[in-house]
């Protein structure tokens, strides 16, 4: 018999929802923008943004005051358990509101430009961020699930946001299939999971999990070749999202589809959400099955896909001429390092996974900024030749892209060297010989990245400027564009420098992630 | 073999016959027609396990309302039996169909080691149960689904709206 919810639980209290103020507010100001967008004129429309970026700040000061709950070892649950506050949904839900306030500010000029500037525009943005915020801080199979479908749903319409542009139409169709597909497959993986378990709390599932796993069963059937079957189809499901090889067929299409700043979107938010989902289903729910006995793990699995996708994300990056699809291949790369910091189990790896997805977003969106800027009339900006002469034309803008692309290729003295210094270094610090190799594997890798992001330097710099250039006329950045990338690209030079206060944010999320795990039968059920 | 035993394996025939005349039938109106059937059997499993609630809102909802929706289109687009051509990837066929038989025999096994018995008693199925959880232990996903339907209606407004210029 499962154990039954026979015994109900007294209404959810005050003290509940004081526990999701920053999503409460995310919503009020996300509906709020949809209703604005009916009030105001067309010329006016813009004004939409910057009431987005403004619910986004008071988002960002609700979530401050969450901050020093971090600092218990026990991570405080609320809703039954359906959510938990720990250091790993503080950090990332920081991450998301970044994400999204930098894509929302690098769209204003150019959703001008394409003459679709529409409220739903911010309002899907919001809610999507929304969906990643809840993913952040569930506990809870149910709300996992709804929560990243919020998410992802938001993502199709945004990608296929411009109706007139037949790519745009493609990439959204491409996308919606694939991922609705995915969530079917990691759907099916909860319910088995479920099934075998009886539990939808992630706590639950762990402790259950882990005693399956130490073989304490033996007369009651060996449920782990099912648990098997719900980890294979939940994996598949979540690399998917994260366009891990060899699920990563629509990732090239639909960047390149989508509208730059969507494409900037979700190459950081949602993708976040996704290793967050990640994460919290590999190294809590189903952490006990890392490595079991006689058959083989998730660790397994998840290296053999690891190597996989960075090696076929860098060699397919190689020959790509179209800027989006280039970075959709590096995204894809990306994807590779940071699995490998989850494989090797280590408190370092799992540093190395937050402090990269905290860099990468500032890196990437920096990047897909000033492609964005380079959106003129007759020019799209996306070829790699468009790039050409850069530095003539517009000076601070290629020498900000310089830093964003050695940060992306991982030039020591560059936050990206950091990232990618501790997820190697975790595999080799595992102890493990196979690891080891997979290092090795991954420097290899690496190497193969500088040059594609070499081709980037050498067309701003040292190629002479194409003559086709519809016009020619300085790049302009606006003003807020121009100090934020500024100041993204002195974080990126900072941190690289002197990586150690986010060194120190990135061990607030490994350290949840490991005492969570400790203490996973704690925060089952309030 | 019981009475139950009897009315289940009629049931879950009914749910996989009707499964694999959605895959094979090429009229899409027949599709649509198999898969109301597959939900009527999953409805009448749901409430043989005790849950009635859910067994009602399988039939009104999906057999009823979704499927309405389906077969309305399916009219409206005025889809036919499509059209005899000639399938691109012939081997696909012949490989299909010993991965499918793999992958059963595969979930047999996986499902053979759970023992016991798993379904839930006749109490947790009712009305006033699912609602009574749904106010409580549910609610922020509950909620949470809420937005998602708004999100959702906003989404299929925008990529549904005609243009104006």
């Amino acid at each position: 018999m499962l154990p039954l919810l026979v015994e109900l639980p007294p209404l959810p209290t005050l003290r509940d929802t004081a526990f999701i103020m920053p999503e409460i507010i995310l919503t009020l100001f996300a509906g709020a923008a949809l209703v604005l967008d009916v009030a105001l004129p067309r010329s006016k429309k813009h004004l939409t943004a910057y009431f987005s970026l403004i619910g986004l700040a008071f988002v960002a000061i609700a979530l401050a005051q969450q901050v020093a709950m971090t600092a218990s070892l026990l991570p405080i649950s609320a809703f039954y358990g359906m959510l938990f506050i720990d250091g790993l949904s503080v950090v990332f839900r920081f991450v998301f509101i970044v994400a999204a306030a930098f894509s929302i500010l690098y769209s204003i000029k150019y959703l001008e430009f394409e003459r679709e500037q529409r409220g739903e525009y911010y309002a899907l943005i919001l809610f999507s961020t929304l969906g990643m915020m809840f993913v952040a801080t569930s506990g809870d199979l149910i709300a996992l699930f709804v929560s990243f479908e919020l998410m992802s749903l938001s993502v199709y319409v945004l990608v296929g946001y411009f109706k007139r542009d037949k790519r745009s139409n493609e990439a959204a169709m491409k996308y919606f299939l694939t991922g609705i597909f995915s969530s079917a497959l990691m759907l099916y993986g909860l319910s088995l999971v479920y099934g075998v378990t009886g539990h939808t709390n992630l706590g639950l599932i762990s402790e259950t999990i882990a005693g399956y796993v130490q073989g304490g069963t033996a007369e009651s059937g060996d449920p782990r070749l099912l648990l098997m079957v719900a980890l294979v189809l939940v994996a598949a499901g979540l690399l998917f999202k994260i366009a891990a090889v060899p699920f990563h067929m629509w990732a090239p299409d639909a960047y390149e589809g989508a509208p730059t700043t969507v494409t900037a979107f979700m190459s950081v938010g949602p993708k976040a959400g996704a290793y967050v989902l990640l994460a919290r289903m590999l190294l809590f729910a189903l952490a006990p099955m890392r490595e079991m006995e006689n058959l083989p793990g998730w660790a397994a699995l998840l290296a053999v896909v690891a190597v996989l996708t960075m090696t076929v994300g860098n060699l397919a990056a190689v020959t790509q001429d179209n800027v989006k699809r280039l970075l959709a291949y590096s995204s894809i790369a990306h994807a590779g390092y940071i699995l490998l910091g989850i494989v090797s189990g280590t408190d370092m790896g799992y540093q190395g996974v937050a402090f990269h997805i905290m860099t990468y977003t500032l890196m990437n969106t920096g990047v897909f900024a000033i492609i964005i800027a380079l959106h003129r009339q007759g020019v799209i900006g996306e070829n790699l030749n468009d790039l050409n002469g850069l530095f003539s034309r517009a000076p601070s803008a290629a020498v900000l892209m310089l830093i964003f692309i050695l940060g992306l290729a991982g030039i020591p003295s560059t936050a990206g060297f950091v990232g990618k210094f501790f997820l190697f270094g975790s595999l080799i610090q595992s102890g493990k010989p196979w690891l080891t190799y997979i290092a090795i594997i991954a420097v290899l890798n690496a190497v193969v990245a500088f040059y594609y992001y070499a081709r980037f330097a050498r067309a701003m710099f040292l190629n002479a400027p194409s003559e086709n250039i519809a016009d020619a006329s300085p790049l302009l950045l606006a003003p807020s564009v121009r100090i934020t990338l500024t100041l993204s690209a002195i974080a990126v030079l900072f941190f690289g420098i002197y990586p150690q206060p986010l060194i120190n944010v990135a061990d607030i999320v490994a350290q949840s992630i490991t005492t969570v795990y400790a203490q996973s039968s704690g925060i089952a059920l309030r | 073999m019981t009475f139950q035993q009897l009315l289940f394996i009629g049931f879950a025939a009914l749910v996989l016959g009707g499964g694999i005349a959605v895959v094979l039938l090429r009229n899409p109106l027949y599709g649509a027609f198999a898969l109301i059937t597959s939900f009527v059997g999953l409805s009448a499993l749901y409430v043989m396990m005790g849950a009635q609630f859910i067994g009602a809102a399988q039939i009104v909802v999906y057999a009823g309302a979704i499927m309405m929706l389906f077969v309305f289109v399916i009219m409206l687009l005025n889809v036919r039996a499509d059209e005899e051509r000639p399938p691109r990837h012939r081997f696909l066929v012949w490989l299909a169909a010993p991965l499918a038989l793999l992958l059963s025999a595969g979930l047999w096994l996986a499902v053979a080691g759970v023992q016991g018995d798993r379904a839930p008693s006749g109490e947790a199925g009712t009305v006033e149960r699912v609602g009574k959880n749904l106010m409580t232990r549910y609610l922020l996903p509950f909620e949470l689904t809420s937005v998602l339907i708004l999100l959702a209606v906003v989404g299929a407004l925008h990529l549904a709206k005609r243009e104006k210029e």
